[in-house]
C-alpha cells in the first residue's frame, strides 16, 4: 500500500497539477503533494517489519507474463527517502523564481517523481522498464521548454542517448524473460535463470549494462551530461543529478548483478572498473579547469558516481553498503551545491568563478553553509559522504579488483584528491578574494534559502556522526543480493 | 460476413446517396450510420450472433483473428469519417462517391483478411486497389495527383500481374488455391512452389511496400490528397499485412525454413531504408509516408516469427499505427503548410491539438505508456521467443532509436520554437474525437488486455 501511494500521490497530483491555471496555486499544489510523498515515505521507514503493507501486486498483462509488482525493501526505502525529501527542497529552494506556464512546469516535476519512485520499486522488469522511461519523458521536456539557450540540442542529444540505451535494454529484458522458467517478468523468476557458461550471458549483460551506463554517466557514454545540466533549469539539473542517475547504479545492483552474476563480475571488476577510473580521472581534471559552476559540478559528478560504480563490483558487503548510503549522501550533497547555484546565478546572473569573489563578507551565512556542503562533498570526516566514501574504498581494497589491479585502486584515490582540489578551488574563487564590482553590494541569502540549506547541513552532519540507521536499513537487502551473486556463503 | 454484405450493399447505397441527398452533412450521416451498423454486425459475429448465414466453405473463413481485425479496420474507418470526413468536400464535387470507394475497399479488406482460397486474397487485393487508384487521381486539377494515380495504377497492375502469375505456379504445384492444401509438411518443396511463393511474397510485399518494393510509395502518398493518403497509409496498409500474415502462416508456415531468411533480409532492408530516409525530408507529410515504410519493417517482424505473440501483436500493431496516424494526419489536413517549419509554435494556438499531436508521435515512436510501445514490444518478443535472427532485433531497435530523431522533430517545433503557428479552424467535435482518440492510444498502452478481452477470444 505505501509503495502504491509513493507512485500514485505524485502522479495524480501531477495530472490534476497542469489544470492549476494560477501559477501561485499551482505551486502551493506542487509543494502540498511533495510534502505529502515525503511523509508516506518516513511512514513506509517506522513500518520495516510490516512487509504486506510495503508492497503492491496486482494483475497487469498476465498475457506477457508481466504483474504490476511493487516492493519496498531496504535500499528501495533509501532511494525513495531521497526522491521524496529532495522534491520538498527543490521546490522550496526555487520558491521565488518565476516561469512561463508554470502549471505545466511543476506537473512535469511531479510525473518525474512518480517514474523515479516506480524504478526504485519496480520488483517487475517490465514495470521496471515503463517507469525507467517514465521519468525520462517529462525531464526531457523539463529541459526543453525551460532550459537555456542551447537548450534544444543538448536535451535532445541526452534523449537519444539514454532511449538508445533503454532500448536495448529492453531487447535484453525481453530475452532474459524469455529464459525464464515461468515466462515472468518477476524479478524472482529472472534470480532463477541458469546460464550455461558461455556467450549468452555476456552479450545480454552488455545490452542491458549500457543503458545503466549511459544513465549513471559511465565514461565513454558521458558527454550528454555536462550539456544537459548546464542547459536545463537548476530544478531539473538537481532531479537529473541528485536522483536520476542514480538510477543507474541503483539498476546495477537490482538487475544486474544477482540476475548475471557471472558476467558482471568478470567484465565489471576489470573492464569497467578500469574505464571507470579512467573516466574518472579525466572528469576530475576536466572539473578542475571548469570556470562555468554548472559545467564543474557536473564534471564532479561523474568522478563521485565513478566511484560508486567501482564499489558495486567489490564483492563485499561492506562495499556495496557504502554504495547504498553514499547514493542517499551524492544526492543531497549535490542538491545543496546547486542550490548555491541557484542563488549565486539569480543574484549576479553569472555562473563564472572569475566573475565572483569576497562572497564570505558580503554573504556570510551562505559562505558557512555553502562551505559545510563543499567539505561534505569531499568527504571529510564527520561529514555523510566520508561514511559513505570510507566504506566504498573498505570495500574495494578487499575485493579481487584491488588484488588484480594493483595501479587501480590508488588511481581511484587520486581522484578523492583531485576532488578536494577543484572543490577547493571553485570556494576560494567564489567566496574568498576581494570583491568585485558584482559582488560589492550582494546581500545574504533569504529565509527560505536558509531552511533549505540548514535543512541539508544537518542531514550532512546527522548521517556523517550516526550512519548506523541507514546501514541497518540496507544490510538485508545487500545480503540477499549478494547471495542471488553467489559471493556471500550462506 | 453478415459486415461484408452490408459493406457491398452500403457502397452502392452511398452511390445513389449523392443523387438523392442534397447536403452533404446527410451524405456523410448515412455513410456513418452504414458503418456503424456493419461494426455492430461484426461484433456481433465475433460474440456467436449471425443475422443469415451463407454457405461461404472453401473460400473464406472468418476465424477470430480476422473478425477482430475488420473490428479494427471497420472502427479505424469510423474514426477516420468522423475526424476528416468533412475535408473530403475540399477534394473534389463527387462528394458521395469517395464515401462509396471507400466502402468498396472495406469489402476488399474484409475479403482479403479472411480469405481461405487464394482466388479469394486476389479479389480482394484487387477490389483494394482499384478504388485507391481513383482516389489517388480524386483531386482532377491537381497534376500531382494525376501523377500519383497514374504511377500507382502502373505498378499496381504490375505486381498484380506477379501476384497472379505466382499463384498459377503454386497451382500447377499442388492443384488447388485452397490455402491449407498447398503445401504439405513432410516433403519437400518443389522449385515451382518456391517460385509461385517468392512471387506471391515479392506483389504483397509491393502492396504493403515492403523495401526494395516501396519506391511508389512517397510519390503516391505525397501526391494523393491528405485525406485519402491518411486512409492509404493506415487501413488499407494495415489490411494487406494482416493478408500476407494469414498467407505466410497458413498456407506456408510448413515450409517456412525456406523463405524466412528472404522476409528478414526484407525486414532489415524495410526498417534501414524507411527510417534513414525519413530524418531527411521538410514536408511532415512525406516524412509520414516514410515513417509508414519504417512501421511496415516492424509488422513484418510477425510474418517473421509465425507464433501466438506475433498474431496478436500485429492486431495491436495495427490498432496502434492506425489510430496514431489517422490522429496525426486528421490535423494535417487542416494545416496550409506542410513542412516542419509550418508547425512552429503550434502549442501556443492549440494546446490541445498539440497535446493529442504529441501522443500520437510518441506512440509512433514507440515510448512506453502509449500503445506503440507495446505493439514494438509484441513483435521484439515475438522473435525473441523463437530464439533465432536475434541480430534483426538489436538492428530494429536501433532503428527505432533513429524514428525518434524525425518523429520528435515535430515535436520540437510545436513547443521549443517559436512561430507564428497557422490559423486553423477546428470544430468542438473535432477536438472532442481526436482527445478520444488519443485517450484510447493511452489506455491501450496501459492495459491491452482491453482490446483482446473484448473482442480477441
Amino acid at each position: 500500500m505505501i509503495a502504491l501511494l509513493l507512485i500514485l500521490v505524485p502522479l495524480l497530483s501531477g495530472v490534476l497539477t497542469f489544470f492549476i491555471k494560477k501559477e501561485a496555486n499551482a505551486k502551493g499544489w506542487a509543494l502540498l503533494s511533495s510534502f505529502v510523498t515525503a511523509a508516506v515515505s518516513i511512514l513506509g521507514l517506522t513500518l520495516l517489519n510490516k512487509t504486506e503493507l510495503l508492497q503492491f501486486k496486482c494483475d497487469w498483462l498476465p498475457g506477457l507474463g508481466s504483474t504490476f509488482s511493487l516492493r519496498l525493501d531496504g535500499m528501495g526505502q533509501l532511494l525513495c527517502l531521497l526522491t521524496a525529501i529532495s522534491f520538498p527542497l527543490i521546490f522550496i529552494s526555487t520558491w521565488n523564481r518565476q516561469y512561463k506556464n508554470a502549471h505545466n512546469f511543476f506537473a512535469l516535476m511531479l510525473l518525474s517523481q512518480a517514474g523515479l519512485m516506480g524504478v526504485f520499486l519496480a520488483m517487475d522488469a517490465l514495470v521496471f522498464y515503463f517507469f525507467w522511461e517514465l521519468a525520462l519523458i517529462p525531464v526531457y521536456f523539463l529541459c526543453s521548454i525551460w532550459g537555456g539557450e542551447r537548450r534544444i540540442a543538448a536535451t535532445f542529444k541526452f534523449f537519444i542517448y539514454t532511449f538508445v540505451g533503454s532500448l536495448l535494454m529492453l531487447v535484453g529484458l525481453i530475452y532474459l524473460q524469455s529464459l525464464t522458467p515461468d515466462r515472468s517478468f518477476n524479478i524472482e523468476s529472472f534470480y532463477k535463470i541458469y546460464f550455461a557458461k558461455g556467450r549468452q550471458e555476456n552479450w545480454v549483460f552488455w545490452l542491458i549494462f549500457v543503458a545503466f551506463a549511459i544513465k549513471i554517466p559511465i565514461f565513454p557514454f558521458h558527454s550528454w551530461q555536462p550539456d544537459t545540466y548546464e542547459q536545463s533549469p537548476t530544478a531539473v539539473t538537481m532531479v537529473l543529478s541528485g536522483i536520476m542517475v542514480k538510477m543507474g547504479v541503483f539498476a546495477v545492483i537490482r538487475w544486474l548483478l544477482p540476475v548475471l552474476p557471472h558476467a558482471s563480475y568478470a567484465y565489471g571488476e576489470k573492464m569497467v572498473a578500469m574505464w571507470t577510473i579512467v573516466g574518472m580521472l579525466y572528469a576530475s581534471l576536466i572539473a578542475w579547469r571548469q570556470n562555468d559552476l554548472k559545467r564543474l559540478i557536473a564534471y564532479s559528478s561523474i568522478a563521485h558516481l565513478g566511484l560508486m560504480v567501482v564499489a558495486i563490483f567489490s564483492e563485499s558487503q561492506i562495499g556495496m553498503q557504502g554504495v547504498m548510503i553514499q547514493m542517499f549522501n551524492h544526492g543531497i550533497n549535490i542538491i545543496g551545491l546547486w542550490i548555491i547555484v541557484e542563488i549565486l546565478e539569480k543574484k549576479f546572473g553569472t555562473r563564472k568563478l572569475s566573475d565572483l569573489g569576497g562572497l564570505a563578507q558580503k554573504a556570510p551565512v551562505m559562505a558557512i553553509l555553502f562551505v559545510i556542503i563543499v567539505l561534505a562533498n569531499i568527504a571529510l570526516p564527520l561529514t555523510n559522504a566520508f561514511v559513505g566514501e570510507f566504506m566504498m574504498f573498505t570495500g574495494i581494497f578487499s575485493s579481487r579488483i584491488s588484488s588484480y589491479e594493483l595501479i587501480t585502486v590508488p588511481l581511484a584515490g587520486l581522484t578523492i584528491i583531485f576532488g578536494a582540489i577543484y572543490m577547493l578551488r571553485m570556494v576560494q574563487k567564489v567566496i574568498y578574494g576581494n570583491t568585485n564590482e558584482l559582488t560589492e553590494n550582494a546581500t545574504d541569502i533569504g529565509p527560505n534559502e536558509k531552511l533549505v540549506l540548514g535543512i541539508i547541513v544537518a542531514m550532512i552532519i546527522v548521517v556523517g556522526v550516526y550512519p548506523q540507521p541507514f546501514l541497518d536499513l540496507t544490510k538485508e537487502t545487500t545480503e540477499m543480493i549478494l547471495k542471488e551473486a553467489n559471493v556471500l556463503p550462506f | 460476413m453478415n459486415a461484408l454484405i452490408i459493406l457491398a450493399v452500403m457502397g452502392v447505397v452511398m452511390m445513389f446517396s449523392g443523387l438523392l441527398l442534397k447536403q452533404r452533412s446527410a451524405v456523410r450521416g448515412v455513410a456513418l450510420i452504414g458503418l456503424f451498423v456493419a461494426i455492430v454486425l461484426n461484433v456481433m459475429e465475433t460474440y456467436g450472433f449471425h443475422l443469415f448465414k451463407i454457405n461461404i466453405t472453401g473460400m473464406m473463413y472468418f476465424d477470430r483473428f480476422s473478425l477482430f481485425f475488420n473490428t479494427i479496420a471497420m472502427g479505424c474507418t469510423f474514426i477516420f469519417f468522423l475526424l476528416s470526413g468533412k475535408e473530403m468536400e475540399k477534394v473534389g464535387l463527387q462528394y458521395s462517391d469517395y464515401f462509396a470507394l471507400i466502402f468498396f475497399i472495406l469489402c476488399g479488406i474484409v475479403l482479403s483478411s479472411s480469405f481461405s482460397s487464394l482466388l479469394i486474397l486476389f479479389l480482394g487485393i484487387e477490389i483494394i486497389s482499384i478504388p485507391l487508384y481513383i482516389l489517388t487521381g480524386s483531386d482532377k486539377r491537381n497534376l500531382k495527383s494525376n501523377e500519383a494515380a497514374l504511377k500507382y495504377f502502373l505498378l499496381g497492375s504490375f505486381s498484380t500481374g506477379l501476384m497472379l502469375m505466382g499463384m498459377t505456379l503454386i497451382y500447377g504445384d499442388s492443384g488447388s488455391f485452397a490455402i491449407e492444401t498447398i503445401t504439405k509438411p513432410e516433403t519437400k518443396p518443389s522449385i515451382l512452389l518456391i517460385a509461385g511463393l517468392m512471387l506471391l511474397m515479392f506483389s504483397m510485399a509491393f502492396k504493403a511496400s515492403v523495401a526494395p518494393f516501396h519506391f511508389w510509395t512517397p510519390d503516391v502518398y505525397d501526391g494523393a490528397p491528405t485525406v485519402f493518403t491518411s486512409f492509404m497509409a493506415t487501413i488499407v496498409k494495415a489490411a494487406v499485412f494482416i493478408a500476407f500474415l494469414r498467407l505466410f502462416y497458413v498456407a506456408f508456415g510448413d515450409i517456412h525454413a525456406s523463405w524466412k531468411m528472404v522476409i528478414a533480409i526484407l525486414t532489415a532492408l524495410t526498417l534501414f531504408i524507411g527510417n534513414i530516409t525519413a530524418v531527411f525530408q521538410q514536408s511532415v507529410k512525406r516524412m509520414l509516408a516514410y515513417s509508414s515504410i519504417a512501421q511496415a519493417g516492424f509488422m513484418l517482424m510477425a510474418i517473421l516469427a509465425l507464433n501466438s505473440i506475433g498474431t496478436e501483436g500485429i492486431l495491436l500493431y495495427t490498432t496502434a499505427y492506425c489510430l496514431s496516424t489517422i490522429g496525426l494526419f486528421a490535423i494535417l489536413v487542416k494545416m496550409k503548410d506542410y513542412t516542419f517549419d509550418g508547425f512552429n509554435g503550434f502549442a501556443k494556438h492549440q494546446p490541445l491539438l498539440a497535446a493529442t499531436a504529441v501522443i500520437f508521435l510518441l506512440s509512433l515512436a514507440g515510448i512506453p505508456l502509449t500503445a506503440g510501445f507495446l505493439a514494438k514490444y509484441y513483435m521484439l518478443s515475438a522473435i525473441i521467443r523463437n530464439g533465432d535472427f536475434m541480430w534483426l532485433v538489436i538492428f530494429a531497435v536501433l532503428m527505432a532509436a533513429i524514428s525518434v530523431y524525425y518523429y520528435f522533430r515535430v515535436i520540437q517545433a510545436m513547443y521549443f520554437k517559436e512561430g507564428e503557428g497557422q490559423a486553423i479552424e477546428v470544430s468542438t467535435s473535432f477536438k472532442w474525437t481526436i482527445g478520444v482518440v488519443a485517450a484510447l492510444v493511452i489506455i491501450l498502452g496501459v492495459y491491452p488486455q482491453l482490446l483482446f478481452s473484448w473482442f480477441y477470444f
